[in-house]
């Protein structure tokens, strides 16, 4: 983990609401795993105080890059910004995806909006290819698909609208792949909380080993202020534990789901 | 005090001579009058790969009580502009987990380690003084009397000097470490607070804990923390964190170490200047966790530039008439 004020290289428009920005970070760049974070202090946000934490989407050299969504005060600041411009960046950080090794499961990516930007750099880095299930309420919504195909992984993709791929939600394709009754495979997961606990649930059912990366809020995003913990199970109760620092990627089996707010 | 205009002022700014930080908290010395506010620095440990530790005037460690405490439901913590709300609800390990898991790497730090401490009950409170005074090699402690997260352990402690005299006189026979009661900013006077933490044997104040406080968000009509009230803290309470300060040391002879949204030098100065002898940063780690050590190179180049020697010549400073 390094902090550091890092320049824009590039900050713009994907589709609808989605930006991807590239930041150039020569010493935080390496040491990246898939599934770690970035905590950004976005510098015009004047009385918003806290960082925001981005699953980092792309390492190229010496830059990293996030792929992100507008949805607040924070994110429509950051849209704002040009290149050129600086940002305060706490990087990498948590504890990412067990990247698969060779000759092991098949990897079964399932992602939903944004959590699509937490797979990319798993699918670059594994030796085994699999398949990416995207899911989205609209066609705008989902992400990357080229991008992985490019590195020729399968995708499927499902929209609630049935704008583009199949109509429904992203578990549907996921269950029917699993039920053609291969074995060896293990899921890696990163979207809405519900989608989450769907795809912990899933697993459970088959029997199939599932990572997932929990969104939760965060504060300082560096394991002190005990803002992001989730309830893991600790032999036969549960503990809190931080998202930030012993997640963000859980073992589905260790994730105990509070009740739905 | 008018620092500028006396000689010895001039004179060390003519000879460059740097400026002395050092404080005093009871017995125990600090090199520099900058420390960390419970809570919002852990362990210490995690923020060890960001700063040099031994930079700060103390490391002041989260709140613990005799007991692991598991904390509330999440989510614990809301943005709200210019600060934060939390209700963490004092989640720890307790004595025995803290002494195994973070005292080895604490020990090592060559900057005193203040241990923040509550309990339920007057006996616990002095229980966990107990326990720490065996530790050895703690700096000094710092009694929570004041965590509005809590039923019972919190803040009504802080609320009642009755029960606040009670709380700190027994924690003064339990240990001659310094002790340090960090007091609630929810009375309408603070001055007997603090002077009953004094004659009861404390030997400095921390001043202040959060605000209660509540935000809503309006999309869902719920509060926005699951325990429904929290803890304002950050820039939005400096000024009334100020004016805690300059009233509590008008109070009391003993020395109070400063805290409440405090960003950057300028900050910081303003609590001295209202009476603190030292301060802490709290909040801001979570944002910039340099700033610690922001503040501490700018007070010693306000020194500088004021030709101040000492913290003494700041402390209290304020100049009442116009
Ligand atoms: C580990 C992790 C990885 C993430 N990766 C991505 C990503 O790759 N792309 C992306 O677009 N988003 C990602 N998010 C979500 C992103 O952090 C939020 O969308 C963002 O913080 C919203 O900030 P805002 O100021 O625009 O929204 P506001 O609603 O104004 O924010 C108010 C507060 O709520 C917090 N908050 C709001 N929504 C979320 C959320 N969904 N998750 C966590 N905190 C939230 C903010 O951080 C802030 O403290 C990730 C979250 C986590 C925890
Ligand atoms: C997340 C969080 C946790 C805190 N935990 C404690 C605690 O355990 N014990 C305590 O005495 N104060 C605790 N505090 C209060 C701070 O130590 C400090 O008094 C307060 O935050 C005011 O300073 P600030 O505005 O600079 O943050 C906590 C504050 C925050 C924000
Ligand atoms: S965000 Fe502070 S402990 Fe995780």
């Amino acid at each position: 983990m390094l902090e550091q004020i890092v320049q824009i290289v590039s900050n713009e428009r994907s589709t609808d609401s989605y930006y991807r920005l590239v930041v150039r970070a020569p010493q935080i760049a390496p040491r990246i795993q898939p599934g770690q974070f970035a905590h950004v202090r976005i510098l015009p946000m004047k009385d918003a105080l806290l960082r925001r934490p981005f699953s980092i989407f792309q390492v190229e050299g010496d830059t990293f890059s996030i792929l992100y969504k507008t949805v607040g005060k924070g994110t429509v600041a950051l849209a704002r910004m040009q290149s050129g411009e600086e940002l305060s960046v706490i990087a990498p950080l948590g504890h990412g995806f067990t990247v698969p090794q060779p000759g092991a499961e098949t990897p079964l990516l399932v992602a939903g909006g944004y959590g699509m930007a937490a797979m990319y750099l798993l699918a670059r880095r594994s030796p085994q290819k699999g398949i990416v299930f995207v899911g989205g309420r609209r066609r705008v919504d989902i992400l990357c698909e080229r991008e992985f195909q490019d590195l020729g992984w399968e995708v499927r993709v499902t929209t609630e609208d049935g704008s583009h791929g199949e109509k429904g939600l992203v578990t549907q394709p996921l269950l029917a792949e699993l039920k053609s009754a291969q074995r060896g495979r293990k899921l890696f997961a990163c979207g809405p909380t519900p989608m989450l606990q769907a795809v912990g649930k899933i697993a459970g059912e088959h029997d199939v080993p599932a990572e997932l990366s929990m969104d939760e809020h965060m504060c300082c995003g560096v394991g002190v202020c005990l803002t992001c913990v989730i309830r893991v199970r600790s032999g036969d109760t549960w503990e809190y534990r931080r998202t930030c620092t012993e997640g963000p990627v859980f073992d589905a089996r260790d994730v105990v789901w509070e009740e739905a707010r | 005090m008018r620092a500028e205009t006396q000689s010895p002022e001039s004179r060390a700014v003519e000879e460059g001579l740097e400026p002395d930080l050092s404080v005093s908290i009871g017995k125990l010395t600090l090199q520099n009058p900058v420390t960390v506010a419970s809570g919002t620095f852990g362990y210490g440990v995690e923020y060890a790969q960001l700063l040099d530790l031994n930079q700060l005037g103390a490391v002041v460690v989260k709140g613990i009580r005799l007991n692991p405490v598991p904390g509330n439901p999440t989510p614990r913590t809301a943005e709200v502009t210019s600060g934060m709300l939390n209700a963490i609800g004092l989640q720890g390990p307790g004595v025995d987990g803290f002494i195994q898991k973070y005292w080895p790497f604490l020990s090592t730090l060559k900057v005193p380690v203040i241990i923040n401490i509550w309990g339920t009950t007057v006996e616990e409170y002095a229980e966990v003084v107990r326990r720490f005074d065996a530790l050895g090699g703690v700096g000094a402690l710092e009694l929570n009397v004041s965590c509005p997260n809590i039923k019972e352990g919190g803040a009504q402690f802080g609320t009642d000097c009755n029960l606040l005299g009670q709380v700190v006189a027994a924690c003064r026979r339990a240990t001659t470490l310094p002790l340090i009661t960090k007091m609630s900013p929810n009375v309408v006077n603070i001055a007997p607070y603090a002077k009953a933490a004094e004659d009861a044997g404390s030997d400095a104040l921390a001043v202040t804990n959060s605000y209660p406080a509540m935000a809503i968000d309006i999309e869902t009509r719920r509060p926005k923390l699951a325990n429904i009230t929290g803890g304002l803290t950050g820039p939005c309470i400096k000024p009334i964190a100020i004016k805690l300060v300059w009233e509590a040391a008008r109070a009391v002879k003993i020395p109070i170490i400063g805290m409440g949204g405090i960003q950057n030098a300028e900050d910081a100065i303003e609590f001295f200047m209202a009476g603190a002898s030292a301060v802490a940063v709290g909040t801001a780690n979570f944002y910039e966790p340099q700033t610690p050590l922001q503040v501490i190179a700018g007070i010693r180049e306000f020194m500088k530039r004021k030709g101040l020697r000492n913290l003494s010549q700041i402390v209290g400073s304020v100049q009442l008439t116009r």
